[in-house]
């Protein structure tokens, strides 16, 4: 019994990093309708920023989100203004193709300058610290940190989109991005925000994550995909519902890989396809 | 200086691609005027307005306010020089609530009279259902709120783009009513109209469009009944 609940507890705790992933893809969709395929590349590309850092400065990986965090929001604006803006029109394919083109260049400048050697951030003892809530059930306080933290992430996010006058033109330039400039909304730079802020989480969800398990320049994409499955489970429109989503994935997978390791990746896209399937809408999602 | 226009189109033309909608158009507007255009559907009289407010191509010269060049700029830039549009089809923001749609129109923060308060006392109404989303209000109620998302800009020129399209003559007749108190206050305006008795009703000037050109224009009370008629069908 204490195994099941604490099988259910990891699969919760990593849950939140999949809703963190997914946040910033549920961010650019429902602001500018872009669907980023590099979205994965940037959480790598964010955990070797953090290397960086860490190396040179000789800080702790958590310390180093001061400057990993607001460096990652720079690249997001510097990269929609530079390039997504370009892209972005009533069609939904070529923003689409050109993020997956920059997951490619990413992928390959990050061979390039670091090799295909496993990394890892070296947190400290924090990394095996755990609360021990009963003889049985243990909690590591790093994941439950992650969890924490994407908790805050979310609730501030939706805080943002609905109580703040930046939520406000986000909201107006995704209803109608011609009529919001007529309200004195420059669109180009309100994208740039919305990249910055979905970088910002990025690079927060890589250095957890690179604390957590090892990345290399191809880790990206897998990255990608519970980011996706997560968003989708819990509906696009919803930020609460990505956590949801990522929730499920994590305790499916977190079950699946207790009855036979091999299973954990496939129980997870299970569950995706079964939510495709009967509620293509997502958990949380408005029918359109 | 004081008769120098407020607003001057001179030669605009405006292209959907290959399609020539406008042909050379003059148009001025005074300070404290009201200009109505009136024209078939298609005449391109939305197409001026929208080539006012910034949303299609046009040569700087093209556009000039209170003696500066406009055309071409974003309609980010224009509306920060104080002209603001009231789109056709009224087009709010779903997502907004209805004071949220109100104040997104200020969102450039122009000083002037309108603010919240003082759109909400035009329209009572509309301060009773402040939080409902605006989707949810009649016809004639989002009407106000696009009104009141425009005034909110303190503009200059008011452009506002067939105002009863779609609304019962009852409700026409309030928001002109309405139209009538805020333009008492001063405020310019080019009002497109499809209805030609609305439009001689509350404008001192009258341009008839067809086919993308001004065939017929002068004072309201000038022009008598068969001349814009017969501007109006072209025969």
């Amino acid at each position: 019994m204490a195994d099941w609940i604490n099988t259910i507890i990891q699969g919760i705790l990593i849950g939140g990093l999949y809703a963190m992933f997914a946040v910033g893809l549920a961010l650019i969709f429902g602001v500018m309708k872009l669907v980023n395929i590099a979205h994965g590349d940037l959480i790598v590309l964010s955990a070797y920023v953090a290397l960086i850092v860490t190396q040179s400065l000789g800080l702790n990986p958590l310390v180093s989100l001061v400057f990993v965090v607001p460096i990652m929001g720079l690249i997001g604006y510097i990269l929609q203004r530079g390039l997504f803006n370009r892209t972005i029109g009533n069609d939904l394919l070529p923003p689409l193709l050109v993020s997956f083109g920059l997951s490619v260049i990413i992928q390959n400048g990050l061979l390039e300058l670091f090799s295909a050697d496993n990394r890892r951030l070296l947190a400290g003892p924090i990394e095996v610290a755990t609360i021990k809530f009963s003889d049985a059930i243990n909690v590591g306080v790093l994941p439950l940190l992650q969890f924490v933290l994407a908790v805050l992430v979310i609730g501030g996010l939706q805080a943002l989109m609905f109580r703040t006058a930046i939520g406000r033109s986000f909201r107006a330039v995704s209803d109608d991005p011609r009529i919001a400039q007529l309200m004195g909304l420059n669109n180009r730079h309100i994208f740039g925000l919305a990249m910055a802020l979905s970088l910002a989480v990025v690079a927060l969800a890589g250095v957890l994550l690179a604390i957590r398990a090892n990345f290399d320049p191809a880790t990206g994409p897998t990255r990608l995909i519970f980011g996706f499955e997560a968003v989708i489970i819990g509906g696009l429109s919803s930020f609460w519902g990505t956590l949801v989503g990522g929730v499920i994935l994590g305790v499916v997978q977190a079950i699946a890989a207790t009855i036979d390791p091999g299973l954990q990746i496939l129980a997870g896209h299970l569950a995706f396809l079964l939510v495709l399937a009967f509620r293509p809408q997502g958990l949380f999602g408005r029918v359109a | 200086m004081l008769d120098a226009p407020l607003l001057k189109v001179r030669q605009l033309e405006a292209f959907y691609g290959d399609f020539q909608a406008l042909y050379g158009l003059d148009l001025e507007l005074k300070t404290g005027q009201v200009v109505a255009i009136v024209g078939a559907n298609g005449a391109g009289k939305s197409t001026l307005l929208n080539s006012i407010a910034g949303l299609m191509a046009t040569r700087p010269e093209a556009i000039e306010l209170a003696g500066e060049r406009i055309g071409g700029k974003a309609p980010y830039q224009i509306v920060a020089q104080g002209i603001a549009l009231v789109p056709e089809g009224r087009r709010l923001f779903p997502s907004l609530s209805v004071e949220e749609n109100l104040v997104i129109g200020g969102h450039m923060k122009r000083p002037g009279p309108w603010k919240l308060a003082r759109i909400y006392e035009l329209f009572p109404t509309l301060a009773e259902r402040r939080h409902h989303p605006a989707t949810a209000l009649s016809g004639g109620q989002q009407q106000m709120v696009a009104i009141g998302r425009a005034l909110m800009s303190n503009p200059r020129v008011l452009l506002c783009d067939e105002l009863s399209l779609g609304l019962a003559p009852i409700v026409v007749r309030d928001i002109y009513a309405h139209l009538r108190a805020i333009i008492a206050d001063g405020v310019a305006a080019i009002i497109v109209e499809q209805d030609i008795q609305q439009a001689l009703k509350i404008a001192g000037h009258l341009y008839c469009m067809l086919e993308g050109r001004i065939v017929l224009h002068g004072a309201a009370r000038s022009l008598t009944r068969e001349s814009i008629a017969a501007a109006y069908f072209g025969v």
